[in-house]
């Protein structure tokens, strides 16, 4: 078991050191100069030179490379070219959202998903079946970007029930908060959880079909008893390697819904540090959402140890 | 729980099974009728296909949804035909139990053997769980698992075949049942565990006074393991009896052919295999007279003519035949081979 943890620890090392030197070299290779960029296209050479002295961009590439990981390993990100302000503070402070945000998406796709899934799975062939597998169908068609607008369109526009942007913060309530990411939430876990409702439902059924669920059923275990004690810990590995998946999808669906939202979160500071070639924020950021994909792939790694026994023993 | 020892544990009166197979509508099976007294045992044999597996499943009630089933299943006197699933649990792994045939997926890769060997008793009594972890390990033991005390933690990857077989034997006697079913047990074992499975399923058998159903495609598994017989062909019985009847004097073509397919160590060298002409008929189209009708090398117009009647070629022994005369003139049997 510690084995695999550890070989799958390397592993992740590994893949964030990659991650991060091909971050660096793309942004670096990026046609524009931030120093250009922020003095404006009129700005004489010389104070362009001075300025890229001074955010130094002037040295070598492996120097500033080094520079920028040891940076990472200690939490000095450097200064945003843009705002003049250390970045880790720029992005913890727009965390504040962006992770609500996530894990709220998150948990209403896992509900959604695993309860649609599994009532497919139970009912399969029957009216209930199709009918909520049409609707995934159709979920999975919808572009998220739209769905938010149509969300906006009823809850805000017509119903006024919510807000159509902006983002409430945590001061005033934690409810205001709350009420001003649910509308952002739902369009990005609609599309997620019509997928993993259908991973879930196809996983689901492919262990029923399984011997030892005949055994179950041969031992006097009900249905349903059987679906809860031996299938669905069997049917666990597919769904949690979509939802590592998925979670990838789901920061990179911030960056759109939080345009749309007016939401002051992770994926519109990117978006905003892209159009101002603010490249040491865009630098930062995409290396923490790397970061993040690669650690909930790990994550989901080791839990597959812990939910499947013969794990531990196929990796030694 | 106790009837007379003379009325009959498991009464199965013109069973009848319609599955919905991908090829259409299908009679699995047609007219099984049988019973069992407490502590006798019974063989079923055949191919793969005839009906022997789903007749088992039928009394175990585990048919799938879409399955029709007619006629009549009493266990103890109490009809198990239309019986609801709330209440068929309530029999299955108490009163009734299963062995399969793959112990290699029988078991849940996910729980360990304690758990699983327990999980009837959880099931069916009121047994804490660490009286029925217990009772688990003792069950292993029984059942001939080295180390049960020390291994009852372990996972299914970690036991051989013939290990898990022992296993899911000690789940399906957990709850010390009345009918036990064994469906191939020893099929997907390897030949030298074989026959230490069915001694072990034998002396269980024995020592606990139950009833048992064994399923086999091999004759030689038959012969030894229990008293009574019926051979399936096509979702029908073409010949039952006291397994020593049936082995003496083989009345139906079917039987015979079998017999003389099974393969032989002694047989001279270049010496072929006797084979049965033809294949197995699709349930979804069985023919309308004696489904062996078309592999039978003494057949008749007659034959294919209606489903033909059983025939006692002696007390007990019952034969669904019509040209006995011509079949049993041949005494093929195993003493007359």
């Amino acid at each position: 078991m510690s084995v695999f943890i550890f070989r799958r620890f390397l592993t992740l090392i590994a893949t964030l050191l990659g991650a991060s030197l091909i971050i660096f070299l793309v942004l670096d290779a990026l046609p524009g100069n931030a120093a250009q960029m922020l003095m404006g296209a009129d700005a004489s050479p010389d104070a362009v030179r001075a300025l890229t002295i001074k955010l130094g961009l002037d040295q070598p590439l492996y120097y500033r490379y080094v520079h920028w990981v040891m940076g990472l390993l200690t939490g000095d990100l450097g200064n945003s070219y843009v705002y003049g302000t250390p970045v880790a503070g720029l992005i913890a402070e727009r965390l504040t959202l962006t992770i609500p945000l996530a894990i709220m998406s998150m948990s209403m796709t896992v509900v959604l998903a695993l309860s649609a899934g599994i009532y497919t799975a139970a009912n399969h062939n029957k009216l209930g079946d199709v009918g909520v597998m049409s609707l995934t169908q159709f979920g999975i068609a919808l572009p998220n970007f739209w769905f938010a607008i149509l969300l906006i369109l009823l809850f805000s526009v017509k119903l006024q029930w919510l807000s159509a942007g902006g983002f409430a913060g945590w001061d005033e309530s934690i409810l205001a908060g709350i009420k001003s990411l649910l509308l952002p939430a739902i369009s990005l876990s609609v599309v997620q959880a019509a997928i993993l409702a259908r991973v879930t439902r196809s996983a689901v059924l492919e262990v029923l079909r399984e011997d030892f669920v005949r055994t179950a059923r041969a031992k006097g275990l009900s249905k349903r008893d059987v679906l809860w004690r031996h299938v669905l810990r069997n049917a666990m590995i597919p769904v949690m390697t979509i939802m590592g998946l998925q979670f990838a999808n789901l920061l990179a669906g911030t960056i759109v819904i939080e345009n749309v939202f007016y939401l002051p979160g992770l994926g519109r500071l990117i978006f905003q540090s892209i159009a101002n070639r603010d490249l040491i924020v865009v630098r930062n950021c995409v290396m923490l959402l790397a970061g993040v994909v690669v650690i909930v792939n790990f994550v989901v790694d080791v839990l597959y140890a812990f939910i499947d026994p013969r794990i531990k023993v196929h990796n030694l | 729980m106790s009837g007379s020892t003379n009325a009959p544990l498991i009464e199965v009166r013109d069973l009848g099974i319609r599955l919905n197979t991908s090829r259409g509508p299908a009679q699995a099976v047609r007219g099984v009728s049988f019973s069992l007294k407490r502590g006798e045992t019974l063989g079923l044999v055949g191919e793969s296909g005839c009906g022997k597996s789903v007749t088992a499943m039928a009394l175990m009630g585990l048919l799938p949804e879409s399955a029709v089933v007619s006629g009549s299943i009493r266990l103890d006197g109490s009809e198990l035909v239309g019986l609801s699933d709330a209440n068929y649990c309530k029999l299955r792994g108490n009163r009734i139990s299963m062995i399969f045939q793959e112990p290699m997926t029988a078991l849940n890769p996910m729980h360990t053997i304690g758990r699983q060997v327990a999980e009837p008793l959880r099931r069916h009594t009121n047994c804490s769980a660490a009286a029925a972890r217990k009772e688990a390990i003792a069950l292993l033991d029984r059942v001939g698992l080295p180390d049960a005390a020390k291994r009852v933690d372990a996972y299914p990857h970690q036991f051989s075949g013939g290990q898990r077989q022992r296993v899911t034997i000690a789940m399906a006697l957990a709850c010390q049942p009345d009918v036990l079913i064994a469906d191939e047990p020893t099929t997907a074992l390897d030949v030298t565990i074989q026959g230490q499975i069915l001694d072990l399923i034998a002396d269980l058998v024995a020592e606990r006074g139950m009833s048992m159903i064994l399923i086999s495609h091999d004759l030689g598994v038959i012969a030894e393991n229990v008293q009574r017989m019926m051979v399936m062909y096509g979702g029908t019985v073409v010949e039952s009896g006291a397994t020593n009847a049936v082995f003496t004097r083989m009345g139906h073509p079917y039987t015979q052919g079998l017999f003389r397919a099974r393969p032989r160590l002694g047989a001279r060298k270049g010496t072929r295999l006797k084979t049965i002409a033809g294949t197995v008929p699709e349930l979804a189209d069985l023919p309308a007279g004696c489904t062996f009708a078309d592999r039978c090398t003494i057949v008749e117009d007659r034959c294919r003519a209606a489903l033909p009647a059983v025939v006692d070629v002696s007390a007990g022994h019952g034969v669904r035949c019509v040209r006995t005369d011509v079949s049993m003139a041949e005494a093929v049997g195993a003493v007359g081979a």
